[in-house]
């Protein structure tokens, strides 16, 4: 019999095999006493083994080009690194990106200075120098935080002036908008609202599950790029964002829902203004 | 610091990420922030010092200051079953979207603990600097989220869970 009473913290070291010679063998004595105990500690043992087995799998796959990337010192400052993002840049949260542009060319921050008080203030200020730096997926991301907690007057026309939502936003934006319909994936129109863009007006469409769950579809005519982007993803915090490009519209919808889910809402989207 | 430890120590990274947070592109994300991070203060890195241990340690900061900006609600509801690969053995009583299941469903401190000393083999003085606590701390952690999911397991009948929601 053991000199000192056996802990709970024993049992856990016993399984994890952290124990002396001689306090296993008390372990053990004690566990051929009590049959409960050792069937505990060994659903314990066969716990750990299968979450090893679970993820071991991980350990063999490919590395990601982007932490391949990562495992290499940040490059030295030249100009190239600082003319534009790298290439897999552009699939990196905002801030991020700039971080490691930060790292790499050690001359970026006083501007990031200035992004970081503008995120901090939650305020959009577009200067022509930054708007020109906030991508797609940033504006609606940063636009459904600053709406989409709003119980009061989270958009400027509710739903139930939905004709007149859409003849404003129309006008405003100079071509036919409208929101598509989302009530066969349970989320409502609640209304929409008129927004500052980079260069101009876009729109923002808000919509709402039975849970309160808020979605918002930012809707920009901006677009000058050359080409159509397919389906996009950026994590910007805790909000989710799919975006695309078609033509000179720009969509990206917005939700603190799970990617999943969203792409969903956004694969229904896009089918929808396909058939427009 | 250098590529070829940093590289070394990637697989191991991407493992227990993945296993923190289920999702692929998420726990890959993480990752990728911890290198970026790591980068950004290698200069408190104290050469000789175990690069594993501070790594994972920039890993569990960000995570922890992820959780506190996001709230609970944005957990991923990834089906984590398609993204865990995986057969476990066939002796093996513990299905294995049961097991992904059941751990995204503790509590991520109990996680974490429980991760790192079935996965990483780490030592319990190890966890508790890895994650800044006590190492009474670490034990009770453990002890919880052994037992928690030993009840979960338990109370499931195998196979009927094929989507992981969390």
């Amino acid at each position: 019999m053991s000199q000192q009473p056996i802990t709970e913290v024993d049992l856990h070291a016993y399984v994890d095999a952290e124990l002396s010679d001689e306090r296993r063998a008390e372990v053990e004595a004690f566990l051929a006493a009590q049959p409960e105990e050792a069937r505990r500690l060994q659903a314990y043992q066969l716990q750990k083994e299968a979450l090893r087995q679970l993820f071991k799998p991980v350990l063999d796959e490919s590395l990601p080009a982007k932490l391949l990337d990562l495992a290499e010192p940040p490059i030295a400052p030249t100009m190239e690194a600082t003319a534009g993002p790298r290439v897999d840049a552009k699939k990196r949260p905002f801030l991020a990106r700039w971080s490691v542009q930060r790292i790499a060319a050690g001359f970026a921050i006083a501007l990031l200075g200035g992004v970081a008080g503008w995120l901090g203030h939650g305020q959009y200020q577009a200067t022509e120098r930054m708007a020109q730096m906030t991508p797609l997926s940033r504006q609606a991301a940063v636009a459904h935080v600053v709406y989409s907690p709003d119980i009061k007057r989270p958009v400027e026309f509710t739903a139930d002036q939905e004709d007149q939502l859409v003849k404003w936003l129309s006008k405003r934006l100079g071509t036919p908008v409208s929101p598509p319909n989302l009530g066969a994936l349970g989320y409502e129109l609640i209304g929409g609202r008129l927004l500052p863009g980079n260069s101009g007006p876009v729109a923002q469409f808000m919509y709402q599950d039975s849970s309160g769950q808020r979605l918002t579809l930012y809707l920009s005519t901006e677009n000058t790029g050359k080409r159509d982007a397919g389906f996009r993803f950026a994590r910007e915090g805790a909000v989710n964002v799919f975006y695309w490009v078609d033509g000179k519209f720009g969509y990206a919808l917005s939700a603190g829902i799970d990617k999943g889910e969203l792409a969903r809402v956004a694969t229904a989207v896009y089918d929808q203004l396909e058939r427009n | 610091m250098d590529s070829r430890t940093i590289l070394a120590e990637l697989p191991r990274l991407r493992r227990y990420a993945r296993a923190m947070v289920g999702d692929r592109a998420v726990a890959d994300d993480l990752v990728q922030d911890t290198l970026e991070r790591g980068w950004s203060r290698v200069a408190q890195w104290r050469p000789g010092s175990d690069l594993r241990a501070w790594l994972f340690g920039i890993m569990h900061n960000l995570r922890v200051d992820q959780l506190r900006r996001q709230g609970l609600n944005t957990q991923p509801l990834d089906d984590a079953g398609s993204e865990a690969p995986i057969r476990a053995t066939q002796s093996d009583r513990l299905e294995v979207n049961d097991l992904a299941a059941a751990l995204a469903r503790l509590p991520e401190e109990q996680r974490a603990v429980l991760l790192l000393v079935a996965l990483e083999e780490m030592s319990y003085d190890e966890i508790a600097s890895t994650l800044g606590i006590p190492v009474g701390t670490v034990m009770s952690r453990l002890s919880r989220g052994r037992e928690r999911l030993r009840l979960l397991l338990d109370g499931r009948h195998p196979a009927a869970h094929l989507r992981v929601v969390r």
